[in-house]
Order: structure tokens, then C-alpha cells, then sequence
């Protein structure tokens, strides 16, 4: 019990208080799930036969198209990741049209290649044009629907050929080692892009799928035959994918859906009123019974228990954790077993009191012997959380993985605010006058 | 000293007959649905709806809006409780969301309106039921013999480690048997589903049991070491008694915060706390008398085909 403690005091104090103020802070909200907000999750699984191979590049590509359509229907947080090797779980919350998102998910992508003149186009640009005309999806700002007006309208380029014209496209690898797209046209379309890339030579030739660019080639020669490739500096990577999106033109595998989730937002609302009155009543309860059950060492606990309520509120702000109701849950959980370890050390401490120990030795003792069980329990708890974070990670189940993750977060907050704050606390406010305290049994609860 | 292990036998033969209460529930529930308890689409695959109507509506009338989709064989049931006044829950095999989306179309339109935004449907392919299926045993499986080699190692000094770890093991079964039987019981009762948080439940269960039986083991580990020339059994005893008031302490505060879940919290998430809630309660007996006077027992040579 020297200076050293002070010194943790101050340390503590300005952890609480950077937590404080990532909790006020508007810049990072809170993530709220699906059940407390209502929204739609599906399931898309690739729907090919199951000995048939899907590529991850497949997958990611399929993925790719999937956030840009989902990123147009306005949500705040759309989620949209892969899964496995033949999934893709979607999350749309707050979403109020489940159907629209779900045949937008589904529907299939334009290819276009669109005249764009002189003019090179940078890649994710959104444009309209001529093959159908009037605003598309991705001009529009969050929250729009395609009926508002729009400010200020794409470029309208004309439409020279759609992906239905292409056969096929693959990436391929030239002698000097760069890397380009070969493609092929249907015979009925040969002559018409000889004719067309004869007399715009020197021209960009933009591919654009759903009206979003993904290359601006130039037109080096004319392509006679129907064949022809796009060179550039790409990546394998790179042309791969140009290749990918090039021959499916929408999703290059297709998808069926798996599992839905739908929750109405006004459950949403129901739920997280209710789970915050839950959450606080409890809370006060178990702040009350250490005060009265442990006195000074509870009041104490109390407070690196609210230390520990606050970090954990950051925490989840800034990883962010998307909070559902089972989050919660895992919260509250880890905050039992917060408790849990003051009770274990000052039970202890209680023992050796009652045996005759100074104020000064319990103290010592108490933290040294409960931290064992602390551990021991602890580590238990993190394993447990580890193998239900697999778990939920194997399907899509995204409720038991929040549940997974709160818990050992708090778990390890746990260890940090119950053992380390708690014990900072005690030494200074009870090491320090432990002569005097000794006497004041009431104080101690013994 | 108050002898705490000296009734095991009672001990044993009262978690006997709670566990084949259990049983007899899961045997029931097996014979007359064909599932120990209910599953859920989670697990089962099929399509879940939970839908709220303005006006009251006939068990029958939903039934026959149902049929019309050549939807017959649903469970169809009332859901009660605070704002779930003509709330209904209807299970059925797997929709697509464009027939929900009809069916909950037809519904409103042939019977009463819906509350607006409080429609919920979930819905699951068998093929991926039956995979979380397979992944849900095996995530108890790994979980019981990670806990078993765990305990082994952080006890590996206190002589016949494996003892300690099999017993742990043996409350945490226990304890497990215990909210297998209380989940057929509610589902017979109130129609609790088994889903996936139910087995986030069970496998919490299982750390709270272990933890638990940790620090009693702890305090016993701690104690032979203390006083080498005590009987087993009495330094076991001692170490119970000495812990106990941490155990109720922590308890009691698992339990204020859990009865204020049950109490004010959302209506989705009550089964789940329940669970938890019973599965707690269960932890804390087994470790006093189940897990420690198991390991009396052992040191004993009581259990029949174990060597002492």
C-alpha cells in the first residue's frame, strides 16, 4: 500500500474517463440488432449441385453485387458477408419493404457497355442510360426511395451492347507476364462490333453493371471476329474479377435462399424498452444488496462496478458490437460474474477477519486466495464463450455469436474492474486507515 | 462442524429423482410429438410466424387460411402476455418469403388487419436444421471434454487429479439433465421451443456449473495442503461450509438480476432466462451436493465398478 497505488487511482480515473467519453460521444452509436430494431436477415446458399466446386472468388464476387444493391436500398447498417464456403448471410435492419430487398437480393444485374467518348469513367461511378431511362437505384442517397427527385442526376451515356451479347470472358496471362480479360461476342453480335469499334477507335468503351462502372477500356483497335481482351495493369485478382463479372453479368453463381428472419421494428421498440428497464432494475438491485451485504468493500465494488458497466458500454461502441437481446443477456451475465469475484474476495476477506487477521492482512490475503478461483472460473467462462462463438459462426446464427462476444468481453473487463480497480480502491480507501477501520466492524460488514 | 457430506446419499437419490422426472417428461414429450422437446425451426427447419391481429380471431379461421396454401399439420398457438393481446404463433414447413408473404397478405385481408410492424417470420431449410443439429452436439461434446482436461491440468497437483475433473463433469451433466427436463416440461406446458439460444443456454449452464464446482475444488485443493493430517472427508466438508456464503451471495445476485429479466424484460428472450435461470439454480446445488460428495464417495470406493 504506497504511492503506487495512487498512482493506478490516477490511471484508473483516466480509462473511466476516455470510456465516458466515447459513451457520450455522437460519433460512435450504438449498433442495434435486428430484434431490437426490426429488419430482415437472410440466408442465400450458392444453389449449384453439392459436388459441383464454387470458387471463393465466386462467392466474393456474388457477395460484392449483393452490397451494392443492398447499399442502394437506404439501410444504415446493411450486412453482407460470406459464409462458409457456400453462403452468404444478409442483414438489413430497420428495413420496412422486406419483400423489395428480398427480390432485389435475388434479381439478376445489367451488363452494359456504354459509348462514353473521349472520356475514361472512374471505377464505382453511377450513370444512367439510354437502354432504360429516368433516375437508377444508385444515385440515390439513403433513405431515398427511386419515386423522390433527385439533385443533381447522373450522366446519361448511350447503351452500345448489353452483357447478353457476351458468350463468354476468362482472364488470361500473356508472355511478358501481365495479366488481361479475353472475351468472346455471340456470332450475331461479331459484325456489329466490328463495325461499331472500327469507327470509334481511340474511344472508351465503359463497362457499367447496374449502372455502376467497373472499367473504362480504351478501344485500341477494331475487334474483328467477334473476339477480343481488355489489357490493363491488372492483377490476377483484379482480372479475374473483371472476368467473373464480365460472363455472369449478375451473380456469377446462383443463389437460393436458406433461411429468412423477419421482425417487425415496432417488436424492435418493445424489446429494447423493455430490456433497458430490465437491465436497470437488476442492476440496482445488485448495486443495493453489496452495499448492505458488504458495506465500505461493497460500496467500493459498486463503484468499479459502474467503471465496469461504462467500459463495457465503449467497448461495444467502438468495436462495435451489434447489441441484440441475447447481447445483452451476455452482459448482464459477465456483470453477474463481476460480482461474482468481489463476493469471492471479500468472503475471504470476512474469514480472515472473523479468524483474528489484521484489516491490513485480510486485505492482502483476501485478493491473493480469490484470485485462483477467479481465474480458474474465468477461463472456464472464456472457453465456454470461444466454442459458442464457432458455433454460431458455422450458420449464420449472429444472436448466439453477440451472446459469445459480450460475454467474454465482459469476462475480461471483469477481470480488470472487479480484481485490479476494486483492489486499487480498498488499499487506498481502507489500507490506508485500516488501524482505524478495524474498529468500525459495522463498516466491514463482518 | 456441521456435516454436510455425510447425507449424500440423500443428496444423489433426490437429484436421481429430479433428473427422472426430467426423463420421464423427455419420454413423454417423445412419444406423443416424436421429439424429447419441441424444436425449433432453428433446429427442425420449417417456417415460424408470429403475427398480431387488431381484432380478435378464431383458431380455426387461421387454420383455414392455412389450408388454402396446402399448409395443413401446423401448430398453431395463442401467445399471451403484456401487448400480445391476439398475437399468434403458427408454425408450418418451410415457406418461401414470397409465400409468407401472400399467406400473411391473405390473413390480413380474410380476417382482421395486422398491427402494423410487429409481424415476425422466420424461416429455415431443413437442410440447414439439420446441420445446426449435428453442430449443436458437437459443440456440448468438445465443451464437456475441455472442461474435463482443464480441470485435469489446473488440479494436476492434488492427487487423483482425474477425479476432480470427472466429477465436475458429473454435476455439469447433471445440471444439464436438469434443463433438458425442465425444456420438455415447459414445451408440454407452455410450448417453449428448443432453438439456438436454448443451446446458448445449456452451454452457459455448463460454464456457471463449473465454475461453481471450481471453488469449492479450489478451497479443497487449497485445504489439503493446509492440513495434511485431516480426513478426506473433512477437509472436503470444511471447504464446502467455508464457501457456501459466497456461493448463496453470488446466487442471490445471478437471481436479482434474472427475476427482473423474467419480470420486465422482452417477452422473445423469457424462455432463454428461464433456462439460464433454472440451469443456475441447478449449478449451485450441484456443485455442494453433487460434485463433492461424489468425490467423497470415490475416495471412499462407494461407486459401484470405480476403483477408490
Amino acid at each position: 500500500m504506497d504511492n503506487r497505488d495512487y498512482f493506478w487511482l490516477v490511471v484508473i480515473i483516466i480509462i473511466l474517463a476516455a470510456a465516458g467519453w466515447v459513451v457520450q460521444s455522437p460519433k460512435y452509436p450504438i449498433v442495434r440488432g435486428l430484434d431490437l430494431q426490426g429488419g430482415l436477415q437472410v440466408l442465400l446458399e450458392a444453389d449449384l449441385p453439392s459436388d459441383q466446386a464454387v470458387t471463393p472468388e465466386q462467392m466474393d464476387t456474388a457477395r460484392q453485387i449483393i452490397d451494392q444493391r443492398v447499399n442502394a436500398l437506404g439501410v444504415a447498417e446493411p450486412l453482407v458477408v460470406t459464409e462458409g464456403e457456400r453462403r452468404i448471410l444478409v442483414e438489413l435492419p430497420g428495413i420496412n419493404n422486406p419483400d423489395e430487398a428480398i427480390s432485389l437480393i435475388q434479381e439478376t444485374a445489367l451488363l452494359e457497355f456504354i459509348d462514353t467518348g473521349s472520356q475514361p469513367l472512374p471505377e464505382g461511378m453511377c450513370v444512367r442510360t439510354s437502354s432504360h431511362e429516368g433516375p437508377v437505384r444508385c444515385e440515390l442517397e439513403s433513405g431515398k426511395t427511386i419515386t423522390d427527385t433527385i439533385a443533381s442526376p447522373a450522366p446519361t451515356f448511350e447503351t452500345v451492347m448489353t452483357g447478353a451479347s457476351l458468350r463468354t470472358a476468362e482472364s488470361q496471362r500473356d508472355q511478358l507476364g501481365n495479366y488481361s480479360v479475353s472475351f468472346e461476342l455471340y456470332p450475331d453480335e461479331a459484325d456489329f462490333f466490328a463495325d461499331y469499334t472500327r469507327n470509334h477507335q481511340g474511344q472508351f468503351l465503359t463497362i457499367v453493371l447496374d449502372n455502376q462502372v467497373i472499367s473504362s477500356p480504351r478501344i485500341n483497335s477494331a475487334i474483328e471476329g467477334g473476339r477480343g481482351s481488355i489489357t490493363g495493369q491488372f492483377t490476377l485478382e483484379e482480372a479475374r474479377k473483371l472476368a467473373l463479372q464480365l460472363r455472369f453479368g449478375s451473380l456469377p453463381v446462383p443463389l437460393r435462399i436458406e433461411s429468412t428472419r423477419q421482425i417487425g421494428a415496432t417488436l424492435g421498440e418493445i424489446s429494447i424498452s423493455s430490456s433497458i428497464r430490465a437491465g436497470v432494475i437488476g442492476f440496482a438491485v445488485v448495486l443495493l444488496f453489496m452495499l448492505v451485504y458488504y458495506r465500505l468493500p461493497g460500496f467500493l465494488a459498486d463503484v468499479a462496478l459502474i467503471g465496469y458497466a461504462l467500459l463495457n458500454m465503449a467497448f461495444f461502441m467502438l468495436i462495435p458490437i451489434t447489441l441484440t437481446l441475447p447481447a445483452i443477456t451476455g452482459f448482464l451475465i459477465s456483470a453477474g460474474m463481476a460480482v461474482d469475484a468481489n463476493i469471492l474476495v471479500f468472503e475471504r476477506m470476512k474469514e480472515e477477519l472473523r479468524r483474528g487477521s489484521s484489516l491490513r492482512e485480510a486485505i492482502l490475503t483476501g485478493f491473493d486466495r480469490a484470485w485462483t478461483s477467479i481465474r480458474d472460473s474465468n477461463i472456464a467462462t472464456l472457453v465456454i464463450s470461444f466454442i459458442l462463438w464457432i458455433f454460431g459462426r458455422n450458420f449464420g446464427a449472429s444472436t448466439v455469436q453477440g451472446f459469445a462476444y459480450t460475454l467474454a468481453i465482459g469476462v475480461l473487463i471483469s477481470m480488470f474492474t472487479a480484481v485490479f480497480v476494486t483492489r486499487t480502491f480498498v488499499r487506498i480507501f481502507m489500507g490506508r486507515s485500516s488501524a482505524k477501520l478495524q474498529k468500525m466492524k459495522w463498516l466491514l460488514g463482518v | 462442524m456441521f456435516n454436510l457430506v455425510q447425507g449424500r446419499r440423500k443428496y444423489f437419490a433426490f437429484s436421481g429423482i429430479l433428473i427422472g422426472l426430467g426423463i420421464a417428461a423427455m419420454i413423454y414429450s417423445f412419444i406423443t410429438t416424436g421429439a424429447a422437446f419441441p424444436l425449433g425451426v432453428d433446429f427442425r427447419g420449417g417456417t415460424r410466424f408470429e403475427i398480431q391481429f387488431e381484432q380478435p380471431v378464431e383458431e380455426k379461421a387461421i387454420e383455414d387460411v392455412f389450408a388454402q396454401f396446402d399448409l395443413t399439420h401446423n401448430s398453431i398457438i395463442a401467445l399471451r402476455g403484456e401487448s400480445l393481446e391476439n398475437a399468434w404463433q403458427i408454425r408450418t414447413k418451410f415457406v418461401t418469403p414470397e409465400q409468407a408473404q401472400e399467406i400473411t397478405d391473405a390473413l390480413e385481408r380474410e380476417l382482421s388487419p395486422l398491427k402494423p410492424d410487429t409481424t415476425s417470420v422466420q424461416s429455415v431449410s431443413p437442410s440447414v436444421g439439420g446441420e445446426v443439429t449435428n453442430a449443436a452436439f458437437t459443440a456440448i461434446l468438445v465443451a464437456a471434454v475441455v472442461i474435463l482436461v482443464y480441470i485435469m491440468l489446473a488440479f494436476r497437483q492434488v492427487p487423483n487429479s482425474f477425479r476432480y475433473g470427472a466429477s465436475a463433469v458429473a454435476a455439469m451433466i447433471h445440471d444439464l439433465f436438469v434443463i433438458f427436463g425442465f425444456a420438455a416440461l415447459m414445451g408440454m406446458l407452455r410450448g417453449w421451443e428448443v432453438d439456438a439460444l436454448f443451446l446458448t443456454a445449456v452451454l452457459t449452464v455448463a460454464g456457471f456449473s463449473l465454475q461453481d464446482t471450481i471453488v469449492v475444488f479450489d478451497r479443497i485443493r487449497e485445504n489439503i495442503v493446509k492440513r495434511p493430517f485431516e480426513k478426506y472427508e473433512t477437509v472436503v466438508n470444511r471447504s464446502i461450509l467455508e464457501t457456501i456464503h459466497r456461493s448463496l451471495a453470488t446466487q442471490l445476485n445471478a437471481m436479482f438480476v434474472m427475476v427482473a429479466i423474467l419480470l420486465f424484460g422482452g417477452a422473445s428472450i423469457k424462455p432463454f432466462i428461464a433456462v439460464l435461470f433454472v440451469g443456475m439454480l441447478s449449478g449451485t446445488y450441484s456443485s455442494i451436493f453433487t460434485a463433492v460428495p461424489l468425490l467423497v464417495s470415490w475416495e471412499k470406493g462407494e461407486i459401484p465398478f470405480v476403483k477408490g
